[in-house]
């Protein structure tokens, strides 16, 4: 492990920002401070640029085991540091689902490999089917601490109940992908008035809403913890916020393509906006801004989904859904805030996502710990975010092994410089090294 | 993109001038039509593809048999009953057929916007939208509005060419039926309204949604009330599994409160026009007497279909050139 030290950026802290360099060795934050002697160490230049802790993601479809086509866990990750992450949760609708102990251990394995550090959240039924509980126990002993049957959510409520009963004593948190299935029956985006004129099936918000008081309600009653994934409608979150205010354990997640798509980008049936729960109407768009802006989110994650070219090149209805999210989230997030809210920017991207998947304890499924302060002693994973950096996206230079991102040719502000991961340098300059 | 010399993919976009002129080329179309020798020149030496992902041998005969008259190579391929299966990445197929060295495609596919997507895909090549999905059906919207400008116009016993948009303004359109899953209802809906029509659809609250009326239409859900208003009425094939009970209860239901019956056409006038895309399903949304009634344009406008279709191709794949 070599020394360094990150010279002349705005350490951002939980609260507030300073002026500062932070000097690294041996893969831990040694010291923070201005004009820190380096003693040799390699000097890397973070001027104008924000320090954080490295961003987590809470939703990464990384595509192994039986998707590599799409993505494996080594491209993944590599796009996750090049977004800024030094985390990335692997979601379960792998074939076959991480729903058992073996699977679950393969892709951690691979995921040590990685450039960065990949948690599981494992399925909570076996076969992501909704009938029967997958080894909750055993993958909760291994360390797993977030389950969850996305791709599709627990449809029958019985069942999901028996989950949270189940899950709530091992301390586990049951994350949700909310959407009534049946109401969303040959639906292919929002539905409404852009559906309607498209001649396409629709997805309606209420599927999404139904499905969270649903669940909210079982939570009242089970007790447990109960993590809701991407919410897309405004109402989706006055419900989330309300629940916990009378003290129901929730958490929630909203997707980047949520703040800055709505549903008018599927109008030329180009199927790369194709995603579920779908890209909503203005209303809803705007509505899921004003509350980030508002403090209120308590954590954006990127729903990250690669698929091949091939798969995207089909009709509309016949595509699959999903689209890429880890190397622009950040820019995106920044840009809905508008710009200068570094503490919140790290806020929402990495202190509590890390504690939504109990990545900010050391040594969880043998990880390093995330999320953290930037101060002495911590694990150095961190993130050199440049707020003013102005770069366009081009879809032909993602290190995503897939190229189905919704934003080619947008122009962001706001760009990773530096990430971090344990100390090592794992993006420079933008660069991958 | 405008219709000449580029694609027809949806009547949405397309302009008054742009309906008018595939209108009043079809006009002179019609007149080849009763020649001995009932073809044209005007797309010698150029090749037109007809691709039908889905089967619809009416649709299909009447584009060729409109390339044919305009002296285009035609290469017909059913793709529907070849090895072409879902899932097959629709680009894979089109590049399969943009070899063969194409100047235009006519594209019919199960999925809404297929039509824009292979337009996409093989940008110089002229797409015709022959009905994507439960999108849009253009050649079926313009044949609807030329029939309708045909008939209006004998009866004033003047050409069609003369009138322009003029009698379409004002004029009573009544759609009945099925239009939430209809690529007709929206093709004609769209060229209607850009004609100046008033526009009124009527249907089951599953198949007439009240979103309807954003698009400019009123929406009602009980015909009788809104027969007697309409100068046209465009009835529309419902599909047989609509009745298995999940949009309307049954066809027999849907037939009592929204089927054209002898008793109904009773109160409509004479000088009404009666219209359906095909196939008909006689007795579920039009009688079996009432498709033979006098008021029933429904042979014109299959008659229409081919020097329609002729118009569309000769202005995409020629741009109308030396006209
Ligand atoms: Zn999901």
């Amino acid at each position: 492990m070599s020394r360094r030290v990150l010279r002349g950026g705005i350490v951002v802290g939980p609260s507030t920002s300073q002026r500062g360099d932070v000097l690294i060795d041996e893969g831990r934050i040694m010291a923070v401070g201005e004009n820190l002697d380096s003693g040799g160490a390699e000097e890397v230049d973070c001027t104008g640029a924000w320090i954080g802790p490295a961003f987590v993601d809470l939703h990464t479809h990384l595509r192994e085991p039986g998707g590599d086509a799409a993505e494996t866990i080594t491209s993944g990750a590599r796009a996750g540091v090049v977004g800024g992450y030094s985390a990335l949760v692997a979601m379960p609708n792998t074939d076959p689902a991480l729903d058992s102990v073996p699977v679950v251990r393969d892709v951690l394995e691979r995921g040590r490999a990685s450039v960065l550090d990949v948690a599981v959240c494992a399925a909570i039924t076996v076969g992501r089917r909704g009938e029967r509980l997958a080894p909750l126990g055993d993958l909760a002993a291994l360390g797993v601490h977030l389950f969850s049957d996305d791709g599709t959510g627990v449809a029958n409520p019985q069942v999901m109940r028996r989950a949270l009963e189940y899950a709530r004593p091992l301390g586990v948190r049951l994350a949700q992908h909310c959407e009534d299935a049946d109401l969303c029956e040959g639906g292919v985006m929002n539905e409404g008035e852009w559906s309607l004129r498209l001649g396409l099936g629709g997805r309606p918000v209420a599927a999404e809403e139904i499905m969270v008081a649903r669940d909210l309600d079982l939570l009242r009653w089970t007790g447990g913890r109960l993590h809701l994934l991407h919410l897309s409608s405004a109402r989706s979150v006055s419900l989330a916020l309300a629940a916990r205010a009378e003290g129901l354990d929730v958490t929630f997640e909203v997707t980047p393509h949520h703040l800055v798509l709505d549903e008018s980008a599927c109008a030329d049936y180009d199927p790369v906006t194709k995603v579920h729960p779908p890209l909503r109407g203005r209303h809803d768009v705007d509505a899921l801004g004003e509350l980030l802006r508002d403090g209120r989110i308590d954590a954006v994650a990127t729903d990250h989904a690669p698929h091949t070219p091939e798969s995207k090149d089909r009709p509309f209805d016949e595509a699959p859904a999903g689209l890429l999210g880890l190397e622009h989230a950040a820019a995106l997030t920044h840009e809905v805030l508008g710009g200068d809210r570094p503490v919140d920017l790290f806020r929402l991207l990495s202190r509590t996502p890390a504690r939504i998947a109990r990545l900010h304890e050391r040594g969880l499924l043998g990880l390093s710990a995330h999320g953290g302060d930037v101060v002495a002693g911590e694990d150095a994973n961190l993130v050199v975010f440049d707020p003013s950096e102005t770069w366009i996206v081009d879809r032909a230079r993602l290190q995503s092994r897939a190229n189905n991102t919704p934003y080619h040719g947008r122009t962001l502000t706001g760009r990773v410089r530096h990430t971090l991961v344990r100390g090592e340098l794992r993006v420079r300059e933008g660069d991958l090294q | 993109m405008s219709l000449r010399g580029g694609h027809l993919l949806s009547l949405d976009t397309v302009s008054v001038e742009e309906i008018l002129d595939v209108l009043d080329t079809a006009e002179s179309f019609v007149e080849v039509h009763q020649r001995t020798i009932r073809k044209v020149p005007a797309l010698t030496g150029r090749v037109v593809a007809s691709l039908f992902f889905e089967e619809s041998t009416r649709t299909r005969l009447s584009f060729e048999t409109a390339a044919k008259r305009l002296s285009a190579d035609v290469i017909s391929l059913a793709v529907a009953s070849s090895s072409v299966k879902k899932g097959e990445s629709l680009r894979d197929t089109i590049a399969t057929v943009e070899a063969l060295g194409l100047d235009a495609v006519v594209l019919r596919h199960r999925s809404s916007g297929a039509a824009e997507q292979v337009a996409r895909f093989v940008p110089h090549v002229h797409v015709v939208n022959a009905g994507d999905g439960q999108h849009q059906h253009p050649t079926q919207g313009l044949l609807d509005a030329f029939t309708v400008r045909q008939v209006l116009a004998e009866r004033r016993g003047v050409t069609g060419r003369e009138t322009g948009a003029e009698l379409f303004r004002g004029l009573r359109v009544l759609i009945v039926g099925d239009v939430r899953h209809s690529r007709v209802a929206r093709s004609d809906i769209a060229v209607y309204r850009r004609l100046g029509a008033e526009i009124r659809v009527v249907g089951p609250g599953t198949l007439a949604p009240d979103a309807l009326a954003k698009w400019g239409v009123t929406v009602s859900h009980d015909l009788d009330e809104v027969l007697e208003w309409a100068d046209v009425i465009g009835l529309l094939r419902i599909q047989s599994e609509r009745g298995s009970g999940s949009f309307v209860p049954s066809l027999e239901e849907f037939s009592r409160h929204f089927g054209l019956s002898t008793e109904r056409l009773a109160r409509v006038s004479p000088d009404t026009l009666i219209m359906h895309p095909g196939p008909m399903n006689r007795g579920v949304e039009i009688d079996h007497a009432v498709a033979d009634a006098p008021q029933s344009v429904v042979t014109r406008q299959v008659a229409n279909g081919v020097p329609v279709r002729m118009a569309v191709l000769y202005l995409t794949v020629a741009g109308g050139e030396g006209r």
